[in-house]
This record gives structure tokens, sequence and C-alpha cells, in this order.
């Protein structure tokens, strides 16, 4: 019988632990693209994934260019270790990427938490890492509604068309 | 693609419904589509509408963001236009392409 019922994806959640610039992008433009497809959407940071809420880290976000074997110079050489490890040389190479990221269209990263709000996505905190990070709420960008539990965030996450996405 | 029969015109139409071809496209085919997704259009869905149409015709890519920066609507008001599906909903509506942007 090919009568399968669909059943679209109504809510994603998505826990973001790392700090990165990929990783973080990589949670915002799944987080925005959710919202805009009319998928519900709520957005955990936690850990160092926090850099992508805090005022003073968020529009400033590197990407590792040690220990990062897709990292590639510009024309595909690769990108030697011991070159990435020089000083400057990440802020340079994050610097690059945000400009081509910024081409796309893609916005900084406090932009695109206004983006994802404005469309009815929610933006949270972990607690524990807030603490851990003695971070107070005034450090967090205005778009996080609230810092909570990993378990007020599972609260969040009901509904039998729901999914959880660790980044 | 399939031949469709929108505000009685005859329209070629993708698998998911955009049309094929933009300048089949007229107001009242717009608010035939825009109610089959519940939405009544407004001389605001209009400008969001034309906009988008004029940056599709000269080839660039649109996003949400460039909406918001167009002077017509911010995001958070493109959304209350078009509930759900901010630039999907309006590029169908406005007879474009679907959009292949994330952003």
């Amino acid at each position: 019988m090919s009568t399968e019922e669909k059943k679209p994806l109504e809510k994603v959640c998505i826990i973001c632990a790392k700090g990165s610039l990929e990783d973080v992008y990589a949670t915002l433009v799944m987080a925005n693209g959710a919202v805009m497809e009319g998928i519900e959407c709520k957005v955990f940071f936690t850990f160092f994934g926090l850099d992508g809420i805090t005022k003073e880290h968020m529009n400033k976000l590197h990407t590792a260019t040690t220990g990062n074997p897709a990292m590639r110079m510009p024309g595909g050489i690769p990108f030697p270790t011991m070159l990435g490890g020089l000083p400057g040389v990440e802020a340079g190479v994050s610097k690059m990427m945000r400009h081509q990221m910024e081409e796309l269209d893609m916005p900084p990263v406090d932009e695109f938490l206004e983006m994802i709000t404005a469309g009815g996505g929610e933006i949270y905190a972990c607690k524990l890492a807030v603490d851990m990070f003695k971070l107070e709420k005034e450090d967090l960008h205005e778009e996080v509604s609230d810092i909570i539990t990993i378990g007020d965030f599972y609260g969040l996450c009901d509904g039998d068309r729901t999914q959880i996405i660790f980044t | 693609m399939a031949v469709k029969t929108i505000a009685g015109a005859q329209v070629n139409v993708s698998e998911e419904g955009y049309l094929e071809d933009m300048d089949q496209w007229n107001e009242e085919i717009a608010k035939e589509i825009a109610s089959e997704v519940g939405i009544e259009l407004t001389d605001k869905h209009f400008e969001v509408l034309n906009y988008l149409r004029e940056k599709t015709e000269a080839g660039e890519a649109l996003t949400i963001r460039k909406v918001g920066k167009s002077g017509i609507t911010d995001i958070k008001g493109l959304y209350k236009l078009f509930p759900k599906g901010p630039l999907k909903f309006s590029s169908k509506i406005a007879g474009i392409p679907k959009p292949a942007s994330c952003v």
C-alpha cells in the first residue's frame, strides 16, 4: 500500500556546544532554515557554544587553523599546521571566512539571531555553562530569552514530530 | 512541468506549484495562489512581490535578509505578511522560481 501518510517535521531543537565559527553558523543556518520553512525552532547554547550568544565574542568567532584537516589555502593547497599556529594567522583566516560568508548574504551572528527570533525562533543559554563561565544575563545578547537547565530545554522539546539536533 | 489554470489563465507550474515563466504572472494569479496558502494580499504584500520580481529579473539571489533591508518591511514584518514561509510563499505568490537560499 502506498497510502503512507506524510508526517512533516513540526519542531526542531538544536543544541550548540562548540564555539567555532563553523559550529555556531551551522546551528544558526539550521535554526533560521527551520523558521523560514514554518517549523518551530528552539536553540540551546551550552559550553563553548555560549560564545555564539555572548556579546563580547559573538561577532569575532574563529575557525581553527590547526588540527583542522579540511583547512586549505585559496587555490586548494593544504594549509600547513605549523603556519596555522603562527600569531595572527587564525584571526586572519577567520576574518576572511566571515568576509566570504557576508558575500553570500550570511549575516553577522547578532543579526542572524535577530532573524531567527523575528520568525518566532527561541534562543536559550545553558544554566550550568553560564555558571561555569561566570557569565551574567547581561553578558548575553538581547535575543536570548532565558537561561535554563537542560531539563527545562527537554521540556520544550515535546511533540511527536520534534527532532533534537546536536552540533 | 504541468499546465494549471489559475485565475482563469493557463500557466506552466512546477511540481510544487511555482510558476515556470514569471511573465505569465498577473495580480489575479497572485491573489489565487495566496488564498491557497491562506494569505489575503494587501498593497504591502504587492510591494514585496514586485521587489522580489524585480530582483529576480535582475538575476539576483534572494534572501529574507535582502528583503529586510529593502526598506519595504523588516524581517519581522515579512514573517507577518507571509507567515511560515517568508521567502517560500512570497516567491510562489510572486510567480518566481522556488528560492534556492538558506538565509
